[in-house]
């Protein structure tokens, strides 16, 4: 067992990720494509600009895809891959990734969700070998993912500020 | 687990509030969304029951600002405190960073403590993870009811301390938010750590920055 560990995000893997994401968007005919760590972080966002809180949204994406992985395996499954929730007008289409992140697509009725469904899973394949890379360049590391000397000291000046001293 | 994304240029840390249930969990993120700068809160989101007990999680992002380039934010949660609600409160520690375990002072309440305390160890161990070994804090809620118990009858209880193996950390370590007390200290020949603790009267405030001060300050060190 360990303690929490850390791991981070480079610039050339949101540049590879947006790539693909942008790809598919453009496939699919979908209006904004979301990546959420399954922690409840959001990665990365391509498409039109979300009107909703993506932070607040991360956050219940995961709760989502956690809560359905449990009822997955009440059934016997392993986990349920993808989920959908229909909507009016905008539809969520969410797939799994490397079991570490969930790929989210907004859409509407301008496309179906057939079309969202095969378009997404070549992009999961893609997707899945690019994480999985990068969370062994992670394990591979000695330390995990650190921020730069002066950071935490600041930080701290930070947190007594802003939560009192 | 810390997310460090270079691209987006942010860090983010997730903390969890874990406690029985009616312990003031949620009462804590309340007041903490209440007092914290509009600038630097986002959405307060509460999965809860008609009767406003949490059902799934409250979460609340803070932003600390940014800091060297990088936008720093804690994602705190609170976990379902009644016992049936186990599954939720497992899903909910996943990448967990740093835990706050708010215990109830009253002394009828002792053995809800006690049983939501192995069932944070058992399922942080089911996660992986040894709490022993990650960014942890105490608080000792509902200092202000007639019926809580002594502050050393709880300590016993919750916060006994566990051995320290590694000769390297048997030194003394002083609880810098207690002058006086010892987070590391060599007991009856054993060197036993203990974990920060703090007493609180979340209702009115008392302690709930306190605590969220600590348990975010030891979590960032773990990211230098």
């Amino acid at each position: 067992m360990s303690g929490a560990s850390s791991w981070s995000f480079r610039e050339e893997d949101a540049t590879r990720i947006g790539a693909l994401l942008n790809g598919l968007l453009r496939e699919a005919n979908a209006r904004t494509a979301l990546l959420v760590d399954r922690t409840g972080q959001m990665l990365a966002t391509a498409g039109e600009e979300p009107r909703f809180d993506p932070v607040a949204f991360a956050s219940l994406t995961a709760a989502d895809f956690s809560a359905n992985d449990q009822l997955a395996r009440m059934l016997g499954e392993n986990e349920f891959g993808a989920l959908f929730h229909q909507g009016e007008k905008d539809s969520l289409y969410l797939a799994d990734v490397a079991r570490r992140v969930i790929l989210v697509v907004l859409f509407d009725n301008r496309t179906t969700l057939g079309l969202v469904k095969l378009r997404v899973r070549s992009v999961v394949e893609a997707l899945s070998a690019l994480f999985t890379a990068m969370f062994a360049r992670e394990a591979g590391g000695e330390r995990g993912a650190h921020v730069e000397a002066g950071f935490v000291d600041e930080a701290e000046d930070e947190i007594d500020k802003l939560f009192g001293t | 687990m810390s997310l460090i994304n270079y691209a987006s240029r942010e860090v983010n840390c997730k903390l969890v509030y874990y406690g029985p249930g009616l312990g003031g969990k949620t009462t804590n993120l309340e007041y903490i969304y209440e007092k914290v700068a509009p600038a630097s809160k986002g959405k307060m989101i509460s999965l809860a029951t008609e009767t406003e007990r949490t059902l799934f999680f409250d979460f609340l992002p803070v932003d600390l600002g940014t800091i060297r380039g990088f936008k720093t934010r804690f994602h705190l949660y609170t976990v379902p405190g009644q016992v049936y609600y186990n599954a939720s409160r497992k899903l909910i520690l996943k990448g967990v960073d740093g835990v706050v375990f708010v215990g109830d002072s009253q002394l009828e309440r002792m053995e809800a403590n006690l049983e939501s305390m192995q069932n944070l160890y058992d399922n942080m161990a089911q996660h992986g993870l040894d709490l022993t070994r990650l960014p942890f804090v105490i608080q000792y809620n509902k200092r202000d009811l007639p019926n809580a118990a002594p502050l050393s009858e709880l300590q016993e209880a919750l916060n006994p301390g566990w051995p320290v193996e590694d000769p390297a950390r048997q030194r003394p370590v002083p609880d810098p938010s207690r002058s006086g007390e010892m987070l590391v200290q060599e007991v009856d020949g054993a060197w036993v750590e203990r974990v920060p603790h703090f007493e609180a009267v979340a209702l009115r405030g008392d302690g709930v920055f306190d605590t969220l001060r600590a348990i975010s300050k030891l979590v960032l060190k773990t990211l230098g």
